[in-house]
């Protein structure tokens, strides 16, 4: 994209993008970090975790602010509009992604006076909803509708893990009723990671949106993909 | 896109030896309102001025193609051009009244016409022009002040109302709010909005949020090319050609 006759509207422009990019690097790292306190049961890591979800709430603030003085002062029209609304949009997703790893820490520390027999396939949900969550931010970056595509193509595997792990937790609960604490909380979490993909795949539909101008939300993956096919 | 009043194709017109228009095809939806954007010497007024064939003043303007009003080629023999005007009428980017009074500036070109006589008839023509232009209230107390005393946006208002006396199909806006203040420009687009209930109207602007404000659909010029043309909504949220892009996005030139 050629640059615009007014130079500060582009360094707003990328100033908002460099924003959101180091916003979604510190919500992967929330995820991370929680996931793993509750596979370590590392209750400082908990902590920690749940602290810093206050540094991903004031970049939210911030990035409203930002948009706001855009649109105020620049009128965006066209793709910068598409680029401003999607932004608008996508933040309050990373946001929310925020709150749901400081959830997942917070779930670690009520485990403490219940750890858990076993984290049935925690971890192997955490990694593949981190790669969803970086795959949609890459694609954000780099305006990448191919790999957009992809993220949303995959939560359903995503959903998949969740309602095995559900199951699996609900097995436990009737087997001992002492695990029923902690399953409850598992399967909370494992809930929470579901949703964090389900807003990862809400970014990759607006980076669609950014990039393309379709609005593929509440359309099927194949009628998504075909928009996107016939297009060109 | 609803029924067309107008009919362009393959529009092509010289200055001399300059071509200015590159074969322009457009239909122009009836009772909506058109705008034409793009950069300084797209094209667009000179575009603008062929549908009531201003251009003819130009002695070394050349036209080819064809205009169809109702279906009617605007650029045949048989045509009067005052009746033509008369069809359709224009709004000029200066608010330019008559050196007289407000009540004459609306009267003059219906009485040159015939279309209504001195009185009552011409009162109430009067009347009701003025309040399609959204004046009559702010004049109805001075109508035999002149109407260069008015303010810059009433003035315009003025002009407006004097084109709609003749009763035209079409109005031409070359913009018309360029030399007003906010206001003024304000009252003027809600007017048009009005208007197009009972009239065709094409305004040419530099003012994107103009277009995009006012607009049924829009169209884009660039060095005598139709690029888009198409909803305004549309064009100014996804444009299909990167030119339109750049232009609306402010990353031209």
């Amino acid at each position: 994209m050629s640059l615009h006759t007014m130079k500060r509207f582009d360094e707003e422009l990328n100033e908002l993008k460099g924003h959101i990019l180091s916003m979604g690097g510190l919500v992967e790292r929330a995820i991370e970090n929680a996931v793993k306190s509750m596979l370590e049961q590392d209750e400082a890591l908990a902590v920690k975790t749940v602290e810093r979800d206050k540094v991903i709430n004031a970049l939210e603030v911030q990035c409203d602010e930002m948009t706001r003085s855009i649109l105020v002062r620049r009128q965006p029209a066209a793709g910068d509009l598409r680029f401003i609304m999607g932004i608008i949009k996508l933040v309050t997703d990373l946001e929310r992604m925020g709150d749901l790893a400081a959830g997942i820490s917070k779930g670690m520390l009520r485990t403490l006076d219940h750890p858990p027999r076993n984290f049935s396939t925690l971890d192997v949900m955490g990694e593949k909803v981190v790669r969803q969550v970086n795959r949609a931010l890459d694609a954000f970056s780099r305006g990448d509708t191919d790999l957009a595509m992809i993220v949303i193509e995959k939560d359903a595997g995503i959903d998949v893990l969740y309602k095995r792990m559900y199951r699996e937790m609900l097995t436990y609960m009737m087997e001992d009723p002492r695990e029923i604490t902690s399953s409850i909380i598992l399967s909370n979490v494992a809930k929470n990671l579901e949703r964090i993909a389900a807003h990862a795949t809400n970014i990759a539909e607006m980076v669609i949106y950014m990039e393309r101008g379709h609005d593929i939300r509440h359309v099927d993956h194949e009628a998504a993909a075909r928009l996107l096919a016939g297009e060109d | 896109m609803s029924k067309s009043k107008i009919n362009i194709s393959n529009l092509k017109l010289w200055y001399g030896e300059d071509e200015a228009l590159h074969g322009i095809d457009l239909d122009i939806a009836d009772k909506k309102i058109t705008s034409f954007i793009g950069p300084s010497g797209c094209g667009k007024s000179t575009l603008l001025r062929c549908m009531n064939r201003m251009n003819d003043h130009i002695p070394s303007c050349r036209i080819e193609g064809e205009i169809l009003l109702d279906g009617e080629d605007i650029y045949a023999p048989a045509i009067d051009v005052v009746q033509l005007r008369t069809h359709v009428g224009m709004v000029f980017q200066k608010p330019n009244p008559f050196p007289k009074s407000i009540y004459e500036n609306v009267a003059y070109a219906p009485r040159i016409h015939g279309l209504a006589r001195k009185g009552d008839d011409m009162d109430e023509l009067v009347e009701t022009s003025l309040k399609k232009a959204s004046l009559w209230n702010e004049v109805k107390e001075k109508l035999h002040q002149p109407g260069t005393a008015l303010s810059g946006g009433q003035q315009q208002r003025l002009c407006i109302a004097r084109t709609i006396a003749v009763k035209p199909e079409v109005i031409l806006m070359d913009e018309p709010c360029s030399a007003l203040d906010p206001i003024a420009s304000a009252k003027i687009e809600e007017l048009m909005d009005e208007l197009k209930n009972e009239f065709t109207i094409i305004i040419v602007t530099h003012s994107m949020q103009q277009a995009a404000r006012v607009s049924d659909n829009t169209a884009f010029f660039y060095m005598g090319n139709l690029i888009e043309f198409g909803k305004t909504g549309a064009l100014f949220t996804q444009p299909q050609q990167k030119q339109t892009e750049d232009y609306i996005t402010g990353r031209f030139g």
